[in-house]
């Protein structure tokens, strides 16, 4: 055995204080998703317009999209979590895939539908930028929470967990924001939208390489011996 | 590796060099240097201490070590690529020394067969009176002895033989 190895060993097995192992990804997934919905409970009641919301919630196209939201940011929360442990399988990445699915075709329908009814008014441009602006806002300080929590697996390939959280990041701010969306989708609307998650998901997703690069993050650094 | 979790450094060590011969192996796989496998060894070696919070000790840790001596060994190999992109190799920075002295005489080197041939082409009179006098670094005496030519004619010679190689190694560059 080269000696490097050999001391590296005995320097390895010197430093090993007790460390204290990470619950499963399931329950970290479950404690940081519950920490969002007491948040949520606490900030909608003052923020959502929940008249607004109950005349919507009659509309079945508009409960599939809510549904398709809630259940994509749960699904890449959970993926994200998953992935970040190094002997989960990269399948896990497909889990949000069907209810993502579910909200892009909801919401592009309503879009659809929206266009076929109001003809040019349905390319309305105004509030939809609010939109925007809420998805980003609500993002920032989850996606940031989750962040904080999935480094602490160190995860050997952070580009895809970041990816992966940014994705559930930003459908659950698509979920909250439906409390407060006087309007119905229209194409521009989802542009907007899209714009948002993708910005969210792309920000994420660069802090996930930024991490992953030795020369700027330091994650290659060597444990302190 | 559960008692490695909970801090007992003898099992700990045992553990890692247990686990020598199957990372030696993995490793091997996408490094054929010796040297490039047992860097990528420690590199896993490292990086099992870093994340060896993540072990999950109801599941298999042959899995757990496979996949993070795969991912090192293929970062590694990405690695690897990046900077051989980058890197130019130059023929000639192998041959530049610190020391300007060094360099002279490896150019003098490089120049010798020049030289050589140069001095063949010179007239015969001309050819001896340079390697008795600058070669072989005799006297005027011993070279006019040896040669049976006076030493004003040698000098003659020798001043001739260097103006025409200087001319013609001139007339090269």
């Amino acid at each position: 055995m080269p000696s490097s190895t050999e001391q590296l060993i005995a320097r390895l097995a010197a430093s090993a204080e007790p460390v204290k192992r990470l619950r499963p990804p399931l329950v970290r997934a479950a404690f940081w998703l519950i920490g969002v919905a007491a948040v949520g409970a606490v900030v909608i009641p003052f923020w959502g317009d929940f008249g607004l919301f109950a005349k919507k919630l009659d509309d079945p196209k508009f409960v599939v999209e809510l549904i398709g939201t809630l259940l994509t940011g749960i699904a890449a929360v959970i993926a994200a979590f998953e992935l970040s442990l190094p002997d989960r399988s990269p399948a896990w990445a497909w889990l949000p895939m069907p209810p993502l699915a579910l909200w892009l075709a909801a919401s592009g329908y309503n879009c659809w539908r929206d266009w076929i009814e109001l003809g040019d008014t349905g390319w309305r441009f105004g509030e939809s930028a609010a939109c925007f602006g809420t998805i980003i806002g609500f993002s920032i300080p989850m996606g940031a929470a989750l962040l904080f929590f999935l480094a602490r697996a160190k995860p050997l390939s952070p580009a895809p967990v970041a990816t992966m959280g940014g994705l559930g990041v930003a459908g659950l701010a698509a979920f909250f924001l439906e409390f407060n969306h006087p309007i119905d989708a229209s194409f521009l609307d989802l542009g907007w939208h899209a714009a948002a998650v993708g910005l969210v998901v792309a920000g994420t997703s660069f802090f996930g390489r930024w991490r992953a690069d030795p020369g700027l993050a330091g994650a290659e650094k060597p444990p302190e011996l | 590796m559960a008692a490695a979790q909970d801090g007992d450094r003898a099992a700990y060590e045992r553990l890692l060099r247990d686990c020598l011969p199957f990372l030696r192996a993995i490793a091997g796989r996408y490094h054929r240097a010796a040297d490039r496998r047992e860097d990528v060894v420690q590199d896993v070696l490292l990086t099992l201490h870093r994340v060896r919070h993540t072990y999950d000790p109801a599941r298999p840790f042959t899995h757990w070590l496979a996949t993070l001596a795969r991912r090192r060994s293929i970062d590694a190999l990405r690695r690897r690529g990046r900077v051989e992109k980058i890197e130019v190799f130059d023929e000639l920075s192998y041959e530049t020394f610190a020391d300007p002295a060094a360099n002279k005489e490896m150019s003098a080197r490089d120049e010798a067969p020049g030289l050589r041939s140069a001095i063949a082409s010179l007239p015969h009179g001309q050819r001896e009176a340079l390697e008795l006098l600058k070669l072989r670094e005799l006297s005027l005496a011993e070279a006019a002895q040896l040669t049976g030519k006076s030493v004003s004619a040698l000098k003659v010679n020798v001043h001739r033989a260097i103006k025409a190689l200087r001319a013609q190694l001139k007339g090269e560059e």
